[in-house]
């Protein structure tokens, strides 16, 4: 019993910390929107081409939050990186002959936040927005992005 | 005596204060006569062009190459950094064999390299090349592969894997120009070119700019054989048709990551025969699942080019009957699953295409395909995942990929005992840092895994099983299995196991940029941590520089002999085609 109550203290603390970070810069709500899914993010897979799920059509615009791993970033000062589903063993920005996985999702950070460990899930929030991107400065190519974002480990 | 030191030292001196100006082709290359191939000069300082000077075997060069090459006053570097004048000639070819002393000078800068321009016999001495090549493909796969398919009593096989019994004749030396080291590229490049050339390189030796797309080119057996002949050309592999292997038929780049431009070089060249993965790139930027930068459609543009397209096994199927002249197998957006995923525990991304053929279909489907042109073919069949599953040490998987390979083989010695005018070449590019050193027995007493490691008498024989006769184990998790142990890689936790769930993921990279044990496989019980031995930038285990045992049966075979450099076996391949005959 003890050790519940000491889980659930932890957790309540855990969360109001949590909320504090992404009010003070975004002035959104913390972990706002509804739960999106790697598994959900396309209908279909085919060597012709994917096909993004209805779910991200209709949350396209809106608030989402995805839980994933933080690729390596393509250098220290990118206001961008990558997010999978799995820890990356490779890194496609420092290997030639390494490749980004079909189903990645590109985040924009609304403002900086300290790199993390990368063998650790984080959970990020953010504006969902699909269709093709090519960063401006990098020349990196998206299909599937969250912007505005802000993000915690779990 | 003292003056003779003097006499050295002296010249040492002098060797010393003189900058080497670099040739391309280097020195000791070997080019077949008439290929086209670029030649350049690199000066190390800013010259002038009239104090260069370029001789072939004494005589001023524009009169042997009859042209003018071309003098750039200053090659940039990285941030307009001033490298050097250089000159450059391109499509150059030679009409005579024979050696060239290639000697160039300007100012203070000297270098002397001969070139060794050879022909062939007249006559072919086969109709059709299969050039088979299971990446990374080292003993202890080949040993792997037998125990794993065929099993073993009393320290004999129980039977005899195909490439068994094709003739192992050559030693092959992988090492490339600036290493002793090597990579895909290079390696596949020199098999198909004939020249060797630098980590990451196609079709190109790697000069001194940052350009990939620039540097000097040499020929690739695909274009010797648009050029001299009327025969078919087949690609197949299980990797991305755009990886380095298959990409080293036709490509000319510094990098083998320049592969949306490789799809076009593939375009250029239209083998009449290309299965495999890496979709992604033949889609415009807005398909997602694109990995295109630009808009350009490829499966449009192959269509245009008379090509029918199949996406999957059934398509494959019926596609290899029709009669349309070239086929464009694509099967997965990157590379295709391995056979241990795709045929049996349907993991990696079998889910997502679920119809993939596997590089046994893929092989008869292109020998159906090119064995109609009366002609006859080259074909390059790539195991490509041998390799992609021998760097995150995965050798489960690695071995069933062998034994698939295996299989492909069997295909292509049944084709070549009805086509006796075919020689078949099985080989790998480069091998791995991988042996197997015994066996690991669950049933050996206590938790600690490392104490079920048996080595010696105390390894036994492993009992895997293949009651249903496929050629593969029933299942790789038996409970005496071989223990295969890398002599190199990341931090990592071995786990004496096989991995069931997916492809093994050894290393992940942690926030100082440095590959770390991959914690998933901590509390694996009995997983020991294993320290990397090698740079902690590196994410996986790499190539050996060992030599590669190359296996050749059919007209021509007896060209290989001893220890050969990996460019030597494109000559080879030239003489049994007759690619550089006196023409008319």
């Amino acid at each position: 019993m003890t050790d519940t109550h000491r889980m659930s203290l932890t957790r309540r603390r855990m969360l109001s910390a949590l909320a504090t970070l992404p009010v003070l810069s975004l002035a959104r709500p913390a972990l706002a929107g509804e739960k999106l899914g790697f598994g959900e993010l396309y209908k279909s897979f085919g060597v012709l081409g994917l096909e993004f799920s209805d779910k991200v059509k209709r949350l396209n615009g809106e608030d989402v939050t995805v839980k994933g791993f933080m690729a390596p970033p393509l250098k220290a000062e990118a206001n961008f990186f990558v997010l999978t589903e799995i820890p990356m063993s490779l890194c496609p920005f420092c290997s030639s002959d390494a490749d980004w996985p079909d189903n990645i999702l590109v985040v924009y950070l609304s403002e900086k936040q300290t790199f993390v460990q990368y063998n650790a899930p984080i959970e990020v929030h953010g504006v969902l927005e699909y269709g093709a991107w090519t960063d401006p400065e990098t020349g990196f190519r998206s299909q599937l992005r969250l912007r505005e974002a802000a993000f915690n480990t779990v | 005596m003292r003056q003779l030191l003097l006499a050295l030292a002296s010249a040492t001196m002098l060797a010393g204060a003189a900058q080497a100006a670099t040739v391309y082709p280097l020195d000791r290359a070997t080019i077949l006569v008439g290929s086209p191939f670029d030649f350049k000069v690199e000066f190390d300082a800013v010259v002038k062009p009239e104090d260069v000077k370029v001789t072939v075997n004494g005589q001023d060069y524009e009169a042997v190459f009859g042209r003018k090459a071309e003098f750039v006053a200053e090659e940039k570097g990285e941030e307009d950094k001033v490298l050097g004048s250089a000159l450059i000639l391109r499509d150059l070819t030679i009409a005579a064999a024979g050696e060239y002393k290639i000697e160039v000078s300007a100012g203070s800068e000297a270098k002397s390299v001969a070139w060794d321009v050879y022909e062939t016999i007249a006559q072919p001495k086969a109709k059709n090349i299969i050039f088979m090549i299971a990446d990374g493909l080292s003993v202890a796969h080949r040993t792997g592969a037998r125990i794993m398919s065929k099993g073993m009593t009393e320290g004999k096989a129980n039977g005899r894997l195909a490439m068994d019994d094709i003739p192992p004749v050559a030693f092959i030396g992988t090492s490339s120009t600036h290493s002793i080291a090597t990579d895909s590229a290079n390696t596949a490049s020199a098999y198909m070119t004939g020249h060797k050339s630098r980590v990451n390189a196609l079709g190109v030796y790697a000069d001194r700019t940052p350009d990939s797309l620039d540097d000097p080119k040499v020929e690739t057996i695909a274009e010797a054989l648009r050029r001299t002949t009327k025969k078919s050309v087949g690609i197949v592999t299980t990797a991305e048709v755009e990886d380095a292997t298959p990409a080293a038929l036709v490509s000319h780049t510094r990098k083998r990551a320049d592969k949306a431009e490789i799809v076009g070089m593939m375009l250029d060249v239209k083998p009449d025969v290309l299965f495999g993965g890496g979709s992604a790139y033949f889609l415009g930027k807005d398909v997602p699942g694109s990995k295109r930068k630009d808009d350009k459609d490829y499966i449009a543009e192959f269509k245009n080019a008379g090509y029918a397209l199949a996406i999957d096994k059934t398509e494959l199927a019926a596609a290899a009957g029709a009669n349309d002249e070239k086929l464009l197998g694509l099967f997965h957006t990157g590379n295709m699953d391995v056979t241990l995923d795709r045929e049996f525990l349907k993991k990696g991304t079998v889910d997502k295409f679920p119809n993939q053929p596997g590089l046994v279909d893929m092989t008869k489907a292109a020998l159906d395909k090119l064995s109609k042109n009366p002609e006859g073919f080259f074909l390059m069949v790539e195991a490509a995942s041998v390799d992609k599953m021998s760097h995150p040490l995965d050798w489960d998987r690695a071995l069933v990929e062998t034994i698939e390979f295996d299989k492909a083989v069997a295909v292509a010695r049944e084709f070549a005992d009805k086509n006796p005018d075919t020689l078949i070449v099985v080989t790998g590019d480069h091998t791995h840092g991988v042996s197997i050193i015994g066996t690991v027995d669950d049933e050996k007493p206590g938790t600690e895994m490392r104490e079920k490691v048996g080595t010696y008498d105390n390894a036994g024989f492993p009992n895997y099983e293949d009651k249903d006769g496929d050629g593969y184990p029933d299942r790789v998790d038996v409970s005496r299995r071989l223990f295969i142990a890398a002599n190199n890689g990341p931090d990592h936790y071995e786990t004496f196991r096989p991995k069931l769930d997916g492809p093994f993921v050894p290393a992940v990279q942690n926030e100082a940029k440095e590959y770390i044990a991959n914690e998933a496989y901590k509390d694996v019980p009995g997983a020991v941590f294993v320290q990397g031995n090698i740079p902690k930038d590196e994410d996986s285990g790499v190539h050996a520089v060992d030599d590669i045992v190359l296996q050749a049966a059919g007209p021509g075979s007896e060209g290989f002999r001893g220890y050969m450099e990996q460019s030597d076996v494109y000559r080879v391949l030239a003489d049994t085609f007759a690619l550089g005959t006196a023409k008319d």
